[in-house]
């Protein structure tokens, strides 16, 4: 008999799985966003030919190799991760998941590797456009191997078309486009370059707020702030918009994480927005009748509108979810969470069935069974419906940390806009402060994001298809805590050495003065 | 021609590489966590999971089994 898997190898598992990706979300978006910065400024020299926009640009590019340096390679040890620890998972997804992973590795990888050479190397070697060129397709080649993974993540999110094959025991691609263009993939690829984007420019407008403060390097640092500030602006409006588009589609693909992100319990119609909350601590059960929150300001009829862009629309909560019984926008009555669990235990019995069936018929019956019911095989995994709600705090205070932060970036770069625009940046020496410290907030504001997307859609590792108990290897508890430590001095004395040979490089400054 | 291109590419990362300042220090930092990745990590930590089994099939029997079992023996 097999043994149970415990909830402590779980825990150590995800906790592993969200240290290194944590960890490697440090250093992806700082390149997504200052590579745009840099061909920016490189741009300016190309028109220009004005030696101080070279000597701007090499600065960036400088902090960006830096930076490329100690990040490249740390998403491999996310793929360790699945080989190891999510055996099951990798088994289940192979194809579907290997497809987009192999492309990042094969095409855009080596785009950006083939080209980043050029960009480092080839000034006054080869003509500036081309050098120009090789710089803009070395953040292109970044961007389009982000996209990748991010289909990836997406088809976990909403998992769309596949066919399970119970003979393999595979999902197996039937559309790579469905795959490749799902409204979720599209969504997340642009929300998710965009907060590189803002976290680029952040990074960019705070570095040469430093330089101000030490009153050096003064016409780089003001032409710097200048256009970090408006690309950062502009990547922040880009992303109220990508925002909008990813709640709704939270909202039609997983309505509980949305619930969970707004702590609504009870749905309603006309449903408002939390704009600020506090949760109340003594609701620990969906329905204990406790008032979820102590305290909230909220903006009425607005979430509506997110989820359904209708705002007299209904968006079901927590409880209407697992209670079910509430009328879907296709017409249909919402299933509770139980008859899920029924339906994914027929699923499962289905698949044992299947592999024991001695004749065709058998066969094909229960494959019969397990197609109609294959949407909810993963619930034939969940213990208790409750089980099936996620950390609602986490989920609810990171989401609304991720948006008040984005707001206050916001404002941060119209202002630094405006005042550099008006060249009085220069003496605001509290704006200066703000904006370096902001560097923090920006990638606080961009963590929260994935905290929202990941820990918002537990239990599961494939949206209905596959909760994270059934994913994971079965492995000792013990043997993932020891690599979780591992990892934690591992990437704690990468940091310090990014960290130091970051700070020196900032230091010593581009020397246009 | 083609030899002289290829000696022209090996050139430009050649002096690329000889000309770094910081880069070095860098491609230590990298070699050093290529090597704690795919020497230490992979190999002692994390091997392939499934790699146990010989073929496709028992791959197949074992994952089925588990998600199967787990479903009645959660």
């Amino acid at each position: 008999m097999m043994e149970a898997i415990n909830t402590s190898l779980i825990d150590w598992s995800r906790a592993q799985f969200a240290l290194t990706a944590i960890y490697h979300w440090l250093f992806v978006p700082l390149t997504l966003g200052l590579g745009v910065v840099q061909a920016i400024m490189e741009t300016v020299y190309y028109k220009t030919g004005d030696d101080f926009w070279k000597k701007t640009a090499q600065f960036w590019m400088k902090i960006f190799g830096i930076n490329f340096a100690i990040g490249v390679a740390t998403g491999l040890i996310l793929e360790f991760e699945f080989g190891t620890n999510w055996s099951n998972y990798s088994w289940f997804v192979g194809d579907i998941f290997g497809a987009p992973l192999a492309i990042e590795g094969i095409v855009a990888f080596f785009m950006e590797a083939t080209f980043i050479a050029v960009m480092f190397f080839g000034w006054n070697k080869v003509s500036k456009g081309f050098h120009l060129a090789s710089t803009w397709l070395t953040i292109l080649g970044a961007t389009i191997s982000a996209f990748w993974i991010l289909v990836a993540n997406a088809w976990m999110q909403y998992p769309a078309g596949m066919q399970f094959n119970p003979d393999t025991v595979r999902n197996e691609m039937a559309s790579f486009w469905e795959v490749a263009l799902s409204p979720v993939a599209l969504n997340k690829f642009f929300h998710t370059v965009l907060s590189g984007w803002i976290i680029g420019a952040m990074f960019v407008v705070g570095v040469a707020s430093w330089f101000l403060l030490k009153k050096r390097e003064t016409k780089f640092a003001l032409a710097s702030v200048k256009i970090g500030a408006i690309f950062g602006g502009i990547a922040c409006l880009l992303s109220i918009w990508t925002g909008d588009g990813s709640a709704h589609q939270v909202a039609q693909r997983q309505p509980m994480k949305l619930a969970a992100m707004e702590g609504l319990y009870e749905g309603r119609e006309g449903a408002g927005l939390v704009a600020i909350g506090l949760l109340n601590p003594a609701k620990t059960q969906h329905d204990d009748n406790k008032d979820p929150f102590l305290f909230k300001i909220e903006i009425p009829k607005l979430l509506s509108f997110f989820a359904e862009r209708d705002i007299n629309a209904y968006v079901p909560g927590i409880t209407d979810i697992i209670e079910g019984g509430y009328r879907k926008k296709d017409g249909t009555m919402a299933l509770s969470a139980e008859e899920k669990i029924s339906r994914g235990k027929l699923a499962i019995q289905a698949l044992a069935d299947y592999r024991a069936a001695k004749t065709d018929s058998l066969k094909q019956q229960a494959r019969a069974t397990l197609d109609e019911h294959f949407q909810y095989f993963g619930y034939g995994y969940i213990k208790k419906s409750s089980d099936l709600i996620p950390p609602v705090g986490l989920t609810f205070y990171t989401f609304h940390l991720m948006v008040i932060l984005g707001g206050f970036l916001l404002l941060l770069f119209a202002v630094a806009t405006y005042l550099s625009c008006k060249n009085k940046f220069e003496n605001k020496r509290w704006l200066q402060w703000t904006c370096l410290i902001s560097i923090f907030l920006a990638i606080i504001a961009g963590q929260a994001g994935w905290v929202v997307a990941e820990v918002g859609r537990q239990p599961w590792a494939i949206q209905d298809i596959l909760p994270v108990s059934a994913a994971i290897s079965n492995l000792s508890a013990a043997s993932v805590q020891v690599t979780f430590f591992v990892f934690l001095a591992l990437f704690t004395v990468l940091l310090i050495a990014e960290l130091k040979i970051m700070t020196n490089a900032i230091k010593k400054g581009p020397q246009i003065d | 021609m083609a030899k002289n291109i290829a000696i022209r590419i090996f050139r430009f990362y050649w002096d690329g590489f000889r000309s770094m300042t910081i880069g070095k220090t860098l491609w230590m930092i990298i070699l050093i966590k290529l090597f704690v990745m795919f020497v230490i990590l992979k190999i002692f930590f994390f091997p392939n999971y499934l790699g146990k089994f010989d073929n496709s099939s028992d791959k197949q029997e074992y994952v089925s089994g588990e998600l199967i079992q787990r479903a009645i023996n959660p």
